[in-house]
């Protein structure tokens, strides 16, 4: 057998070699969940490395890569969702002022919070927060992990506690679903994923911590600009109405209350409006949807110390 | 060599697997800042010590939402599910790092990825955004008790079972 021969039979192995792991990670990427994907890598990078078709160097790249294209938002941990919610609050509140009228905002709270303690998710990192902000726009945002935020024009369109609860028990329903998370492209998630697997030390410095910021600065842009400007799917709006619904069940409110207010909301939105006008359903198309949920609308009958409590502590002018 | 190709990772899958249902551990982790360690399964159950970021509990059973857990220094009671991860969470570089484990999915960093170095070095290039409205509105935490009354007062009925 000449050199040539045996160089082209060694060739040809490696081949076969090369092509069976790429077969057995088409599988793996077509049938794996996220975890088994995360060993096939590690398993497939091994083999390659053990027969010599990959140096060790590239054994690690794959096993690295496996791990990281493989990540969706699900793989952001609570702390991490925590302060990508922090920095879209506060893109938010830099865009439209806060109302700094404490009474207000601590009953908001205290609505707020009684009504997250009803979701499927009462337990956030940093927990559930609401303010509220000063537009005449019809608004209201929820920030990864629970910063809460409605506006003056949305609050015009509650004219009982039940209607308030119904805004904050939809906007708790974007966190509990983790719509904002699911805004970031996974371009961007890939990115950052990768810069943390080829690191494992807490602490982060020079390159990488400039390329994480910049991975970080595109998912708070990717949030924001869907809750400001295009709306989420209309299927997350639905969503977070039907959880809206199922927490004021569970909490005691009148899920009625969420129908009075999409009626109040349908006289007051401008049709050209840069606010739930142009991001959201319109209040009809909801008001069907929660109809086949809860039935025909029924008008709201809160008891009197209810209804003089929303008007005592809501007052902001 | 082809048979070498074949049967290595199948042999390594069902390696794995035994591994995996091996390693269903009952101890789990706090995946938030802090949360209480209730008398009952509810929100209304008495809270008393507090468990933080990171402490591992051991799970003895769950009712509806609820985890009822062994904590450290001999305390025991209900934490909500939500506040739990099976992952093994480290607060500190160099108690253990995530090379010395199997797979990071196992393991959380606490402070890795996004975390206050990066809202730092973000808060460095956009100093137009101002975090104090998010600060101060974090401070707000209605307790226990004030929900009760806001409820009894406003005479919201919580149905049987309602709070998760």
């Amino acid at each position: 057998m000449s050199y040539r021969t045996t160089f082209n039979i060694q060739r040809s192995t490696f081949n076969v070699q090369f092509w069976m792991l790429g077969i057995f990670f088409l599988f793996a990427l077509e049938s794996a969940t996220p975890q088994i994907l995360d060993t096939l890598s590690d398993i497939g990078a091994e083999i390659g490395k053990q027969t010599g078709a990959l140096t060790p160097g590239q054994a690690e790249s794959i096993k690295k890569a496996g791990k990281a294209v493989n990540k969706t938002f699900e793989s952001i941990t609570p702390e991490q969702e925590y302060y990508i919610g922090r920095t879209v609050g506060a893109v938010i509140v830099n865009k439209y002022r806060p109302v700094n009228n404490d009474a207000a905002n601590h009953y908001l709270n205290v609505l707020g919070q009684t009504l997250a303690q009803f979701s499927d998710r009462p337990e956030t990192f940093g927990g559930y927060h609401f303010l509220i902000i000063d537009s005449n726009e019809i608004n209201a945002f929820s920030a990864p992990g629970g910063l809460i935020f409605i506006s003056r024009g949305m609050l015009n369109c509650c004219k009982n506690e039940d209607a308030l609860a119904a805004v904050l028990a939809h906007e708790i329903g974007h966190v509990q679903h983790q719509h904002g998370l699911q805004a970031i492209k996974k371009s961007r998630l890939n990115s950052a994923f990768t810069i943390l697997a080829a690191e494992s030390a807490k602490q982060f410095g020079g390159q990488d911590l400039k390329d994480l910021t910049t991975a970080f600065e595109g998912s708070i842009s990717d949030i924001t600009s869907t809750m400001m400007n295009s709306g989420y799917a209309r299927s997350c709006e639905k969503e977070a109405d039907k959880s809206a619904v199922e927490i004021m069940k569970r909490a005691g409110y009148d899920p009625n209350g969420l129908t009075a207010m999409l009626m109040e909301m349908k006289k007051n939105l401008k049709p050209d409006g840069f606010d739930f006008a142009k991001t959201h359903p319109s209040p009809d198309s909801r008001i069907s949807d929660i109809t086949q949920w809860i039935g025909p609308y029924q008008p709201v009958a809160a008891p009197a110390g209810r209804q003089t409590r929303f008007e005592r502590d809501l007052k902001l002018n | 060599m082809k048979i070498k190709v074949l049967f290595g990772p199948v042999i390594i899958i069902g390696f794995a697997a035994a591994v995996w249902a091996a390693d269903s551990s009952k101890m789990m982790s706090v995946q938030v800042k802090t949360t209480p360690l209730r008398d009952t399964p509810s929100f209304v159950g008495k809270a008393g010590a507090t468990l933080s970021y990171g402490d591992r509990v051991e799970t003895l059973g769950t009712q509806g939402p609820w985890t009822k857990v062994n904590a450290s220094g001999g305390l025991s009671g209900w934490v909500h599910t939500s506040a739990l991860t099976s992952q093994r969470i480290v607060l500190k570089s160099g108690q253990e790092t995530a090379q010395t484990r199997a797979s990071s999915d196992e393991l959380a960093l606490a402070g890795k990825g996004f975390n206050s170095d990066v809202e730092s070095e973000y808060k460095k290039q956009h100093r137009n955004i101002d975090f104090t409205p998010i600060d101060r509105m974090e401070k707000i935490r209605i307790s226990s008790t004030e929900i009760q009354s806001f409820l009894k007062e406003g005479g919201v009925s919580p149905r049987e079972g309602g709070a998760q």
